[in-house]
């Protein structure tokens, strides 16, 4: 058994043993191989692509062809403890609805995101011109599946206008290595971003 | 291959069974196909549930057609169902003409075919005769129940019905109710049957004459709904048979019009007209969420262990995608382990039949996945 990605592996540490969990846009399903496996959890995906599917249902994951857009809908209030969005808001049709959505289906929600606002994506634009295609982000302005680009700070003003609750905050780097600063340095550090996300309990 | 000889066994002798219209019947004989071996745990066992017009002889060749089994690029020796590994049984449901009880049998009370004297029947009365067919072969257990279009049905009345008799499911290009579309399709079927004039209110089997006509335009509007426009263009587009230019008359101009016209006389050979009836009949009947205050989640409540797959065809628009979702959010809903994959094609609702790597891939990985923890008691 290979060791999991480790920006992987940080989500996966935030998942306690038997959790129900989904994974939406859970890939070949590695993280959920390892959470169903190492935390027993109930886990359950979402993906897109038919490489995916065919792989997870292979692992003897349940997964459901679909995307965050169209598909969270279809899903219970609270019928997960975490719901997963790893690396995929930025590719979705519409973020902040995507946001509401697994935060009405889970208690809580792991999202991460690449963020577009680290140093050499800003150098890349500020001296190259164009649309910075980096190892990261190695696509094409016009064939990126990156529709809304978003930036550390972008996010946590997001989660502020919709009235989230910000339980953790992880910037790293995609080895995995946490990066103990402020938003806004982070913001110039960090390669990814880690958000653990609540809805706001009203005060009474 | 192993396909052992051809069997048929006779249950509901001494009680009979109760229908869901509440009607009886009694006896009934069972026709059915088995593959492989049963192991010493009779723990390989996979029941293969047909469609509309299918039959048992889903690996061996058709006894009138001469055809071969309708899903052998999937079922036999290292195939996705191996049958070196499963003991594969296939018979044929209740109401349909090939050796299973159904209106062209002979009802004991009187010794005449029964004909519309048939009962009618639902598709969960073929569920319960599967059943009663499976305790007479000794298996309490199946491996995985497994089925496309009104098979598919079947499966989902499995996974109603009797989850405790599950490990797995697979529910292909189907639906647990039948829609108004469907259902209309059925009834111009039916009545182009019952429109002919051989077919005499039911009772043809006494005369010389079959209701061929009828059945054989029934036939042709259903395999309409088979294909799709892309696969009848792919087809036969506006190509003329064996001929060079319209002839200004309504003989079989186009190929796609003789297309059907055999499909439609090839079909009454091997079929029989009420048998027809009944099953349309029984799948439009199907609406398994109408015995559960019409959420069909709690139907499923009891099949929270039973790993399910759903799948569906793109091109599919008899049993769309948007249909077997419908299946899969239920499924998911009551905590069923399910998994849902859409099946690029442009073939429609045929596509099941057909060869497909994507689907091969899928079920190749759901029938042979490692247990998980999940489902480990």
């Amino acid at each position: 058994m290979t060791a999991l990605r480790p920006d992987l592996q940080l989500i996966a540490d935030l998942v306690p043993k038997g959790a129900r969990v989904l994974d939406v846009g859970c890939g070949d399903g590695a993280l959920l191989d390892y959470l169903v496996r190492e935390k027993s959890v109930d886990g359950r995906g979402i993906e897109l692509s038919d490489d995916g599917v065919r792989d997870c249902v292979a692992r003897g994951l349940c997964v459901v062809q679909g995307d965050a857009d169209g598909d969270l809908r279809d899903y219970r209030d609270d019928s997960f403890d975490f719901v997963i969005l790893s690396k995929t808001l930025q590719a979705v049709k519409g973020p902040h609805l995507v946001l509401r959505e697994l935060l009405r289906i889970g208690k809580r929600a792991i999202v991460t995101i690449p963020n577009f606002g680290q140093w050499r994506v800003r150098v890349s634009l500020l001296f190259g011109g164009r649309m910075p295609v980096t190892k990261k982000l190695a696509a094409s302005w016009y064939e990126t599946d990156n529709i809304h680009f978003c930036t550390i700070l972008d996010i946590l003003d997001l989660i502020a206008d919709e009235g989230l609750e910000l339980i953790e905050f992880v910037p790293h780097h995609s080895n995995g290595a946490r990066l103990s600063m402020s938003p806004a340095l982070a913001n110039w550090a960090a390669d990814q971003a880690l958000f653990v996300l609540e809805k706001q309990t009203p005060t009474a | 291959m192993t396909n052992n000889p051809h069997t048929s066994l006779t249950v509901f002798e001494n009680e009979p069974l109760i229908l869901d219209s509440g009607q009886s019947i009694s006896p009934i004989d069972i026709a059915y196909e088995t593959y492989g071996t049963l192991n010493a745990a009779r723990s390989n066992a996979v029941l293969i549930c047909h469609a509309l017009t299918g039959d048992q002889y889903v690996a061996s060749s058709h006894p009138i057609t001469g055809k071969p089994g309708w899903w052998t690029n999937i079922v036999g020796p290292g195939k996705i169902i191996d049958t070196d590994r499963y003991f594969v049984v296939c018979s044929n449901v209740l109401g349909s003409c090939m050796g299973t009880t159904g209106p062209a049998s002979i009802n004991p009370e009187n010794g005449q075919p029964y004909g519309v004297d048939f009962p009618v029947i639902t598709i969960r009365d073929m569920v319960r005769v599967q059943m009663a067919l499976l305790d007479a072969l000794g298996i309490d257990r199946l491996y995985a129940v497994i089925g496309g279009s009104m098979g598919g049905m079947q499966v989902l009345e499995w996974l109603a019905t009797a989850p405790e008799r599950l490990d797995r499911a697979v529910v292909i290009a189907s639906s647990a109710r039948h829609t108004a579309q469907n259902i209309a399709f059925h009834e111009v079927g039916r009545q182009a049957v019952m429109a002919d004039p051989h077919w005499q209110g039911g009772a043809y089997l006494s005369g010389d004459a079959r209701p061929e006509k009828g059945l054989s335009v029934a036939r042709m509007t259903a395999h309409i709904t088979y294909l799709s426009e892309a696969a009848l263009t792919r087809k036969f587009g506006r190509n003329l048979q064996d001929r060079d230019d319209i002839t200004f008359g309504f003989d079989a101009d186009f190929q796609v019009e003789s297309y059907l016209r055999h499909q439609g006389i090839s079909f009454v050979d091997r079929f029989d007209a009420n048998s027809y009836l009944y099953i349309t009949r029984a799948m439009d009947y199907l609406d398994i969420a109408a015995r559960h205050g019409g959420r069909l989640a709690d139907a499923f409540a009891g099949a929270g262990h039973v790993k399910t797959c759903v799948l569906a065809f793109t091109s599919d628009w008899l049993y769309p995608p948007e249909e077997n979702k419908r299946t899969v959010h239920a499924l998911n809903a009551a905590g069923v382990p399910v998994s849902y994959a859409v099946i690029e094609s442009d073939a429609g609702h045929d596509s099941f039949l057909l060869k497909s790597q994507q689907m091969e891939d899928v079920l190749a990985g759901f029938l042979s996945a490692p247990e998980r923890a999940e489902t480990a008691p």
